[in-house]
């Protein structure tokens, strides 16, 4: 994207002024979607967004810049920029030569999304809505999105590090609304993956439309969910937003460095339930949350957090590893060339267990099963948390009975994690959208079918 | 409110630029330009040192074309001429996909004068950089100092931004506007040492901010007091029994319902069948005291602005009066496909990656007249909720459901007493905006596109032991 010396001038520039590290990071990212609603293709979108950012860091204080002209004469503006934000003074002059050069990442993906015609993209989302639309005759509503974007990216530092990463990622989700009288209610589906368009071939969107009206028409006869604690079954995959909620965020390690998390100073300690295993891994092959390189040029790795209930370790970017005098773990992530780098998870994945999952449910008097969670938020100060359950129902004497109308759950991350009593030995994955600060990445959960003994539904009855 | 005229070299050469490409429209083509440009600056302070200094400028093209009523839709991140040029192409392209559909089409002037609004003070782009890290500091000092019982300032920030935007279409719309916003905002943790109840540390949080137009009018001692305040009153905070009760929101999460409230009055929801009132246009959705307004006119509040998003005069429109429900908010595409026939200039975007939706900008209740403290003591018993969590992953606006995550004290005898935690209220949309129970007199324009005033409503479930 951009030639070497050009960078080498752009990173001396930006120390200039002053400053232990500086970092250039050039992005150029292509991105369509489309949509389909009420019977009707609605509209295709694309968007080109192209541009550097450039961080200086001096001591505790990190001064940034950026800029979408990427010419020599506005690399340098914006590294000036970031230089006097650094606050720097009388550094002197400062060469870098960048020596590491990892190689570039290659593309995982097969068929480029952007060769792919656009009408055959639109073609998606048809398919997707007649098989929603078939479903049932309740189903009054479909919402079928396609989404796809490519990102590359070429990151520089000032320790003479130059990485570069190539990726793609595709998206597509159903959504619909069932009616039947007075009653609405609403479901969906998505897949996708850091994946090319091939991921068109081994899934059929008919499939996942089916999936989406299924549940909304299947909620027609939910009820208001129950108030109060009880058991909570979460089915493999949907409740890995418990542990990126529970304890994920606590675990990041800028959040710990300004005694913000419940989990500070407890390397070492039981957090958990014996039974859990966490790790968070950019590795895993087409992930949502994966990939080669982070957006400060480390590796992804498999970072064990948790191990038999004992918490082992954070995850960390470039600089707070660097203070605490480790590596980076890989977990420096960032929305665009806009925004500072900071800790974020990738995939955080609870490892299997041994248990027959429908012994799990056999086993559970009354409580309530989740097989799908909508997302949450949490205090990691304070460590309480909420999710919310898109598709639940009531068990009763160890079987599934009604399902139960939409509600958020809420609990304390340690409390939750300590009671997880029973630990399935199947597995699955959810895709979702980190936020933290203002800024949105791409992340996956996942997790067996597992039970925790008491938390609390925010039902009506 | 003062008439300033809004002019300035930039917004001229915006403008210009937005004027140059809606000349670029074929035959038979329609064609609406969006350009923006922003100055961001951030400041983010602990310890009592800068932690990061961001200063930036962004700016970018967002094209709409239709033609043959299909529609496409492509934006860039940059105002380069071969950059704005291949959007226009790819927005040519894209429109060729969508499905045609009669309602489409870009907005026709209507004559109506834009209310002049003074939404942009000079002085922030004069505001030293120095004072700006500053303020942030005092902040974080501030905050720490408020209460013995404060450990430590999780964040203390500093933002503000200028930004400038033009549209400009082939039928002749043509209008620019610009305005500037910045804030402080605080984190405080409270600890006082007693020890966890409910299993959880005796860690907890509040948040104060403080919201202006120009640096010299942030108020730093309101946001470090509320920061600290929030924290300090939840010590102690314990999971409530599991009951029925009245809750009495805070203005700040009124100000979220509200927001929730608007999105079931867009147009767009209620063509689609999507929203709880569609079809229920003169029916009571409401109680008698509640009347909604949205006025991007009102300069106090900080979704002001002269033009929506297609280029027409903000307006007041009443959405719901004395609990009737009297219409809903739209866009030109709405507004011709709901049979009004007209939009209500509720096009709004999110800046220049998306085509115009429908939504509000300003919308507030009329208060009532009695003050937090006389509805609590009106009230009796239930539960102050301070604050919300979970509104992304509890509340359905299609179906009703609502269910959050809350922090707040319950109340005995019509004063606060035991702080709350690790509890949810729920109930449904519906039920709510009939079972409110009193609305206060204390409306406060925050931040966002809703103003906050008490609200007290009954017969809601709080879940918790």
């Amino acid at each position: 994207m951009l030639d070497q010396d050009v960078l080498e001038r752009a990173l001396a520039a930006a120390l200039r002024a002053g400053g232990d590290f500086a970092e250039v990071f050039v992005e150029d990212r292509r991105s369509q979607s489309a949509r389909l609603d009420d019977g009707r293709i609605e509209e295709l979108t694309s968007g080109r967004d192209r541009g550097a950012g450039i961080r200086v860091v001096r001591g505790e204080t990190t001064g940034f810049a950026h800029t979408s002209d990427l010419t020599e004469a506005g690399l340098a503006a914006a590294a000036e920029a970031a230089g006097t934000a650094a606050r720097g003074g009388g550094g002197g002059v400062k060469e870098v030569a960048l020596t590491h050069r990892r190689p570039p990442a290659p593309l995982d993906a097969e068929i480029l999304p952007q060769d792919v015609p656009k009408a055959r993209k639109v073609e998606l989302l048809k398919r997707g809505e007649d098989a929603a639309r078939s479903v049932d005759g309740a189903v009054k509503q479909v919402a079928v999105n396609y989404g796809e974007g490519r990102r590359q990216f070429l990151v520089a530092n000032s320790d003479g590090l130059m990485a570069s990463h190539d990726q793609v990622r595709t998206r597509y989700g159903v959504s619909v609304m069932a009616a039947t009288g007075e009653v609405r209610q609403t479901g969906y589906e998505t897949a996708g993956g850091t994946v090319g368009f091939e991921i068109y071939d081994q899934v059929q969107v008919e499939d996942v439309a089916r999936v989406a009206a299924r549940r909304a028409v299947d909620l027609l006869t939910a009820r208001p969910a129950p108030s109060g604690q009880l058991p909570v079954v979460l089915r493999k995959g949907a409740g890995g937003v418990l542990f990126h909620e529970a304890c994920g965020h606590g675990l990041e390690s800028d959040l710990v460095g300004r005694d913000a998390s419940v989990f500070r100073n407890r390397v070492g300690e039981k957090v958990a339930s014996p039974l859990v295993n966490l790790v968070d891994d950019g590795t895993y092959l087409r992930e949502w949350g994966t990939y080669e390189v982070d957006d400060e040029g480390h590796p992804a790795q498999r970072n064990v957090l948790i191990q038999d209930g004992e918490l082992t370790d954070y995850i960390w970017d470039f600089l707070r590893a660097r203070q605490e005098g480790r590596e980076s773990s890989g977990n420096g992530r960032r929305q665009s060339y806009q925004h500072l780098p900071m800790v974020r998870m990738t995939n955080t994945y609870v490892l299997a267990g041994v248990e027959d999952p429908e012994e799990i449910i056999r086993q559970t008097p009354y409580g309530v099963y989740c097989v799908q969670l909508g997302g949450g938020q949490v205090d990691t100060a304070t460590g309480d948390f909420v999710f919310g359950m898109t598709e639940a129902y009531l068990i009763e004497d160890g079987v599934v009975t009604t399902p139960l109308r939409s509600a958020n759950l809420i609990g304390n991350g340690p409390d939750v994690l300590r009671a997880i009593d029973a630990l399935g030995n199947d597995f699955d994955t959810w895709a979702g959208t980190c936020g933290k600060d203002g800024q949105g990445v791409p992340v996956s959960s996942g997790q067996p079918t597992l039970r925790v003994a008491a938390m609390t539904v925010g039902g009506t009855a | 409110m003062t008439a300033v005229a809004v002019t300035g070299a930039e917004l001229t050469e915006l403008a210009a630029l937005a004027d140059r490409i809606a000349g670029w429209a074929r035959d038979g083509e329609q064609l609406e330009a969006y350009v923006s440009r922003g100055q961001h600056t951030s400041v983010k302070v602990f310890g009592g040192a800068v932690e990061s200094f961001s200063s930036a400028q962004s700016e970018g093209v967002g094209i709409r074309v239709i033609a043959d009523h299909r529609q496409g839709f492509a934006y860039a991140a940059s105002l380069d001429p071969s950059v704005v040029e291949e959007t226009v192409a790819e927005a040519r392209d894209n429109a060729q996909f969508g499905e045609v559909d009669e309602f489409l089409g870009l907005v026709e002037p209507d004559g109506v004068p834009a209310v002049e609004l003074d939404l942009y003070r000079p002085s922030l782009a004069a505001f030293p950089t120095e004072r700006k890290v500053e303020l942030a500091l005092e902040l974080e000092r501030a905050t720490r100092a408020a209460d013995p019982r404060i450990k430590g300032v999780e964040s203390a920030d500093y933002g503000d931004s200028r930004n400038e935007s033009a549209v400009a279409t082939s039928n002749g719309i043509r209008t620019s506007s610009r305005r500037t916003v910045c804030s402080i905002w605080a984190a405080a943790m409270a600890d006082d040492g007693a020890g966890g109840a409910g299993g959880a540390g005796a860690v907890q949080t509040g948040s104060g901010y403080s919201v202006a137009r120009t640096p010299e009018d942030l108020d730093v001692e309101k946001a470090s007091r509320e920061a600290a305040w929030r924290a300090t009153r939840l010590l102690g905070a314990a999971k409530p029994a599991s009951q029925r009760l009245t809750v009495v929101l805070e203005p700040k999460v009124t100000s979220s319902l509200l927001g929730i409230v608007s999105g079931i009055l867009s147009g767009m929801a209620a063509i689609k069948g999507r929203s709880l009132f569609a079809g229920r246009l003169g029916e009571t959705v409401a109680v008698p005291s509640f009347t909604f307004v949205d006025d991007p006119t009102e300069p106090l509040a900080y979704g002001a602005s002269p033009y929506d998003a297609e280029g027409l005069a903000s307006r007041r429109n009443v959405l719901i009066e004395n609990g009737v429900l009297k219409g809903f908010l739209h866009n030109a595409y709405t507004g011709r496909r709901s049979g009004l026939g007209r939009s209500t200039a509720n096009a709004v975007r999110g800046g220049y990656r998306s085509g115009p939706g429908v939504g509000a900008r300003a919308v507030t209740l009329v208060p009532g007249d009695r003050d937090q403290e006389q509805l609590m003591a009106d009230i009796g018993d239930g539960l102050l909720v301070q604050s919300v969590t979970g509104l992304h992953s509890g509340v359905n606006a299609v179906t009703g459901d609502f269910s959050v995550g809350v922090q707040g004290l319950m109340i005995r005898n019509g004063a606060l007493a035991e702080p709350v935690r690790e509890a949810t209220i729920a109930s449904t949309l519906p039920r709510m905006l009939g079972d409110i129970v009193a609305i206060g007199s204390d409306r406060e324009w925050l931040p966002g596109g809703a103003a906050g005033v008490t609200l007290a409503i009954g017969d809601v479930t709080l879940s918790g032991a």
